[in-house]
């Protein structure tokens, strides 16, 4: 099939546009397409995350170039590294881009604070780590936030029986 | 490493006997939760000494105390086809299976129970506990991998943060870690042009739907897996209760939408279903998304009681068999062998007229390859 615009070169982008309802075909070259402003070199991210974070970047949104300012984590990993794999590198990325993160987390899951399940890890048995007693006052305060009251209670007494 | 699934007592398919509930339009539920070890860079970051390490500490704690009887699959030490045949059976992803990946698994491996517990060491994150069970169970399975995650999490240090809560590599899992999906075969919503508008709603509550095979897998056979889309700013239960919620509705939709197709289009609705059935009984050679299709309209069929002499569970081992890993390791040939379309329809032929003459009443025959 020949280019629409040219007529010469064979069309190697086929663009379906739906702009008011209205649908329309082009077949064009390389060449033309180009011309007309069309990238064609895009190549789908392997990760649908990774497309999500370019276009936050795109807009200056919730990745800025921080970079300077958190450095690299302990890892190696960087937040350059992170925009174009969509994977951190360890736990501790999640403290070095913590500002970073949380603006991110929150436009993903509407939230940044957990409230699931809490985990002690093994070798401190019955005494929950300092890590698990936050966790349970930022869930009580959310609980208080939403008016979630019977939760807030089981929350304060959980806590109480933690201390 | 042999490759033996019958180390497995269900062979890895109880999640296809269609015992569970609403198994006619349910085929399967399944969670998984990611979890990392703590200490360790993730999988992506990890040497290999990282990743043998972590998975000698997970084989270690698992067939200690916590899945004793678990089997143990090294995917860097199979074949890509039995690899495959993992995959197929929904027992491992497509990315710990390393189907896509050059030079075959990454220091990897499955600790299977049977259908519906099992672990992947080394996938994205270095634990994915899975669950997999037969019609629409949320809250049962969920309390079955919850304590399998309380007793390894007794045993081996996870990844837990008082703000995020248990961190994953990819942030879009971090949190509970919780993913649950729900397998669910719609041709009443997809005939009706229904569809769109049901998916286009599940977005809306934070759902999201995918093919067969999960993340970026088309969907086939009409078969779409709804799954909640966050896994952080909600409870366990927050989760699968809506999960739960929206899926009983796409189910009352579905139920509607076979009703007026019934009633508006009884015809068309029997001639499509009995030309998929004759199809599918006397056809030399078939294409796996022919198939798939056929089977959707058969399903529909028994679904609808137009066809009897055909059983849920063959329809859904037809599912898994038909699939080219499963064809290529039963013939011993290539998965890319064009013979396949041929072997295709011959097992779908063989297991359909075992159903057809079989006496009503009478127990199951014996397992296909």
């Amino acid at each position: 099939m020949p280019c629409d615009r040219c007529g010469e070169r064979p069309a190697a982008v086929h663009l379906t546009q739906i702009v008011h309802g209205q649908v329309t075909k082009q077949h064009l070259c390389d060449t033309c397409a180009n011309a007309a402003g069309i990238q064609t070199d895009a190549v789908p991210g392997q990760y649908p995350l990774v497309d999500f974070l370019s276009t936050l970047g795109g807009v200056g949104g919730a990745l800025p170039s921080r970079t300077d300012e958190e450095g690299a984590c302990v890892c190696g990993a960087t937040l350059v590294d992170f925009r174009e794999t969509g994977r951190l590198g360890c736990a501790a990325c999640y403290d070095t881009f913590s500002a970073s993160l949380r603006t991110l987390l929150r436009r993903i899951h509407g939230a940044s604070q957990h409230m699931g399940r809490l985990y002690t890890a093994p070798g401190a048995p019955n005494t929950p780590t300092d890590e698990a007693l936050r966790a349970l006052r930022e869930q009580l305060r959310h609980a208080i936030e939403a008016e979630d009251f019977e939760r807030a209670a089981q929350l304060r007494d959980s806590i109480r029986g933690a201390e | 490493m042999s490759f033996d699934l019958n180390l497995l007592p269900d062979g890895g398919l109880s999640w296809l006997d269609a015992s569970g509930p609403d198994s006619s339009i349910v085929l399967s539920t399944r969670i998984r939760l990611a979890r990392n070890v703590a200490g360790h860079v993730f999988t992506s970051r990890g040497d290999r000494d990282t990743l043998e390490d972590v998975y000698r500490m997970v084989h270690e704690a698992a067939t200690d105390a916590v899945l004793p009887q678990a089997v143990t699959y090294r995917l860097d030490q199979m074949r890509g086809v039995d690899r495959q045949v993992l995959h197929e059976r929904h027992l491992v992803s497509r990315e710990l299976a390393g189907l896509d990946r050059q030079g075959g698994a990454r220091t990897a491996a499955a600790l299977l129970t049977d259908g519906a517990m099992g672990i992947m060491v080394n996938e994205e994150d270095h634990l994915r506990l899975q669950g997999l069970q037969s019609g629409f169970q949320l809250e049962r399975l969920y309390g079955r991998l919850a304590t399998l995650d309380g007793a390894l999490g007794e045993r081996i240090p996870f990844a837990f943060h008082s703000e995020f809560g248990y961190l994953t590599a990819c942030p879009t899992n971090a949190g509970t870690g919780l993913r649950a999906s729900v397998l669910i075969h719609l041709p009443g919503l997809v005939l009706t042009k229904e569809i769109n508008k049901v998916l286009q709603g599940l977005a809306q509550v934070g759902l999201t739907f995918r093919g067969l095979y999960g993340e970026g897998s088309e969907v086939l056979g009409n078969f779409f897996q709804l799954s909640n889309q966050t896994t952080l700013g909600k409870s366990e239960a927050e989760l699968l209760d809506h999960l739960g919620r929206m899926v009983r509705m796409v189910l009352a939709h579905e139920h509607q939408a076979r009703e007026v197709m019934e009633r508006s289009a009884p015809a068309v609705v029997a001639d499509r279903v009995w030309r998929a059935y004759g199809i599918l009984r006397h056809a030399r050679t078939l294409s796996f998304e022919e198939t798939m299709n056929f089977l959707s309209g058969v399903r529909l069929g028994v679904g609808l009681n137009l066809i009897s002499g055909v059983s849920v569970y063959t329809l859904n081992r037809l599912l898994v068999y038909t699939q080219p890993g499963h064809l290529a390791h039963a013939a011993g040939i290539a998965v890319t062998d064009p013979e396949l379309a041929v072997h295709r329809a011959t097992l779908v032929r063989t297991m359909l007229d075992d159903d057809a003459t079989r006496p009503p009443g009478a127990t199951r025959g014996a397992e296909a390859p």
